[in-house]
């Protein structure tokens, strides 16, 4: 017998963890909706970002700066670090390959993961380094009405308060900006969106900052919440779902698939896994995936692609 | 940072992989298999770094293995069991006598190699880890579990609780969990602890954790309605470190989680800051500090630039660790250059040095390790040698020793490393050697 506290619990908590891989899948979307690449690089990117987060904050506060002051710094230097990234590959990797087929610039981004994660961990360091930028105790809700009460972690909280803002920001961006609506005309035709006068290289630039920055501000949680370290670019692995379910051109959909996935994963493993062995969270989440891919390929909230023939 | 692996790639180089023919024919060559990338590279550095600074040490202080000179080269395998197999096939046959032994630093990657590595006549050490049924010599001649195997490790854990809890007889009803990567190394103390917890009668829960452990909220929040009494964790990498952070957000205590050795070192604890005060861990004899051997480190290796590892980070646990293991290493092929002559031996010449290998506590003393390690005696029967660890806990600064030795009882340990080996044996259709005919 499930106990309804018991089920509250994990609910939430997954409801919370799936806000957090919407952080991640956020860059993706972000990245596809504006020039139509899959970028295989926003785990390495998270990465990057945190490590020149954490590494600058740590010498800034050694250096003998108030915390507040090293946390802004140190935030500011992250921010040119994606910054040089975004120019870098948009000028040496994307801006090269413009028009040529999807697949080439994805394989282009699995090869940007590989430079990156290298480059960052030579420039950073490989440790693990702590990153402590919220709070992580928990708050146990509802003690009176359930025996031990119903455990909401601060930091998930933090999440979704963040990614709130994210959607809500990058909403008003590509809805209400001229450089949000020319994003999204280079994201339906390259060739066209040239032909009037768009410049793309300045528009692919923007689009790996903005990306680099949610890296960053996903960074920000995920280090807190595990440290800074390697295993950070594993999140891309998490959102991957995520996006076949919310689909892979809406930001909302990136909160909605998250949600999704974090309650799903987690209700099956605590429910279900505890009776066949355990450990089934990392592949449940992929079998919702698939479930939603076999009756809506295009995700929940995405385009629909309706082509003449 | 970038000077460290430049300096890296020095001490690579100066051990002697690019030496010339000529030398090269009175050169040892040993490979050693690392992963200072990826997922795992945060423990891997460390021990590669232990691993690589103390056969340079033995190079540049002692001129070699009487005169001997160790030929290393580095493979990185990502911790993946493809890419050790992949760097065993290629450096295997290195060298005037190809490799003296190997390290996988991986259960996934030994239990891969077992086979290979008997074919080959090449001994595989796994100090600490691996396959606990090769313990056995007689069945696996070429596997060398020293110094402890997980099921020791598990009993030494289970007779700590006891002590804790007043006594063995009160571990009856009480609930031990299980946290475990879901890999062969996680999986590899659970028939042990199955048997432990039928002969104490607690209540025994294994849980497991995806690779590479970056998500346990599902597992914390099954322990925080399960209440176990205590949580063994049976981690590595950043498992380790997300265990004790996902302990504190759902309060439990985290004086009753204890890790196995490879999860109490150093970079288990950091990333957890304040939470991680009171997490406790198995020791594989020794802990972090420096002892005289550092000393010869700094001075022959380091003095002279050629040292793996940012200086301060000498006498870390996982630095220790690695030395521990390469000077193992070191006195099997010191042993077998008694009976084969002081030439580069075969692997198969290597595995008798490390069969019969004795490091008598004067012997210990003398190479600087005092502290670090208690004798060792191999034998056909017992390729393990020893069974001893203690526990240490994390203060918030540094790992402090709260217990004394505790050595694994063999009557727990033994019926199943022969059920389990006699198993292996049948199945591969080994003939076990007679032991009382080795010598």
């Amino acid at each position: 017998m499930i106990a309804l506290g018991q089920f509250l619990e994990v609910l939430i908590g997954g409801l919370m963890s799936g806000v957090l891989y919407s952080l991640v899948a956020l860059g993706f979307v972000l990245i596809f909706k504006a020039s139509g690449v899959f970028n295989f690089a926003q785990g390495a990117m998270v990465l990057l970002a945190g490590l020149a987060l954490v590494r600058s904050l740590d010498l800034l506060v050694a250096w003998g700066f108030p915390v507040w002051a090293a946390i802004i710094l140190g935030i500011g230097f992250a921010a040119v670090i994606m910054a040089i990234t975004a120019w870098l590959i948009e000028r040496f990797v994307i801006g090269p390959l413009v028009n040529q087929d999807a697949l080439t610039l994805f394989m282009s981004t699995i090869g940007v993961t590989f430079i990156l994660e290298g480059a960052a961990q030579m420039i950073f360091g490989s440790d693990a380094y702590p990153l402590r930028l919220f709070p992580t105790d928990a708050w146990f809700l509802f003690e009176n009405l359930f025996p031990g009460g119903i455990l909401v972690n601060k930091l998930d909280v933090w999440g979704g308060f963040i990614a709130g803002i994210l959607v809500a920001g990058l909403a008003i961006f590509f809805e209400r900006t001229k450089t949000g609506r020319a994003l999204r005309a280079v994201a339906d035709d390259h060739l066209a969106a040239q032909s009037v006068g768009i410049p793309i290289s300045w528009i692919w630039f923007v689009v790996w900052l903005a990306a680099g920055l949610v890296a960053l501000v996903a960074a920000t949680v995920w280090g807190t919440k595990l440290g800074v370290q390697f295993s950070i670019t594993f999140l891309a692995l998490k959102a991957l779902p995520v996006l076949i379910i919310g689909g892979l051109t809406s930001i909302p959909g990136a909160i909605v698939g998250g949600l999704i996935v974090g309650a799903g994963e987690k209700i099956a493993e605590v429910f279900l896994g505890s009776h066949i062995g355990g450990g089934i969270e990392y592949w449940f989440a992929y079998v919702l995936a698939l479930a939603v891919l076999l009756v809506r390929p295009q995700g929940l909230f995405g385009e629909r692609i309706i082509e003449r023939i | 940072m970038l000077r460290n692996k430049l300096m890296l790639a020095a001490a690579i180089l100066s051990g002697g992989a690019f030496a010339s023919p000529a030398a090269a024919q009175n050169e040892q060559f040993i490979p050693i298999l690392s992963y200072r990338t990826g997922a795992y590279a945060v423990n891997g550095v460390p021990y590669a770094n232990g691993v690589a600074d103390y056969y340079n040490l033995v190079n540049e202080r002692d001129g070699g293995i009487n005169g001997v000179k160790l030929l290393v080269e580095e493979c990185e395998t990502g911790y993946a069991t493809d890419k050790g197999v992949e760097c065993y096939e290629r450096l295997k046959g290195k060298g005037p006598t190809g490799a003296a032994f190997i390290n996988p630093l991986s259960t996934g990657i030994t239990f891969a190699l077992t086979e290979k590595t008997t074919t080959d006549k090449i001994p595989i050490i796994t100090m600490g880890y691996g396959r606990a049924d090769s313990k056995n010599g007689a069945v696996f001649a070429y596997n060398f579990p020293l110094l402890g195997t997980y099921w020791s490790a598990a009993d030494i854990a289970i007779q700590h609780i006891a002590k804790e809890v007043g006594g063995v007889d009160k571990l009856k009803g009480k609930k031990i969990s299980l946290l475990f990567h879901d890999s062969p190394y996680g999986k590899e103390p659970i028939p042990m602890l199955q048997v432990l917890a039928k002969k104490h009668g607690f209540e025994f829960t294994p849980i497991p954790v995806t690779h590479p452990g970056v998500e346990q909220k599902s597992q914390w929040l099954a322990i925080r309605q399960n209440r176990p009494d205590y949580v063994l964790v049976w981690g590595w990498g950043v498992m380790n470190g997300t265990a004790v952070k996902e302990a504190a957000a759902v309060a439990y205590p985290r004086e009753k989680m204890i890790g196995v050795w490879w999860s109490g070192a150093e970079p288990d604890v950091t990333p957890a800051g304040d939470q991680a005060t009171g997490y406790k861990a198995l020791m594989l004899q020794h802990g972090a500090g420096k002892f005289p051997v550092h000393a010869d480190i700094e001075k022959h290796v380091y003095a002279k630039g050629k040292g793996a590892s940012e200086p301060g980070k000498v006498g870390e646990v996982l630095y220790n660790r690695g030395m521990v293991n390469a000077m193992l290493g070191v006195e099997a092929i010191r042993k077998a250059q008694e009976k084969f002559g002081k030439k580069p031996l075969t692997g198969e010449q290597v595995r008798w040095g490390l069969e019969n290998l004795n490091l008598s506590e004067a012997r210990i003393k003398e190479m600087g390790f005092e502290g670090m390690l208690k004798p060792i005696k191999i034998s056909c029967s017992d390729h393990e040698g020893a069974r001893d660890g203690r526990v240490q806990q994390w203060d918030g600064k540094g790992w402090k020793i709260i217990s004394d030795w505790y050595t694994a009882n063999q009557s727990d340990t033994e019926p199943l490393v022969n059920d389990i080996s006699a198993k292996y044996a049948a199945e591969k259709n080994i003939q076990p050697r007679d032991c009382s005919k080795e010598s």
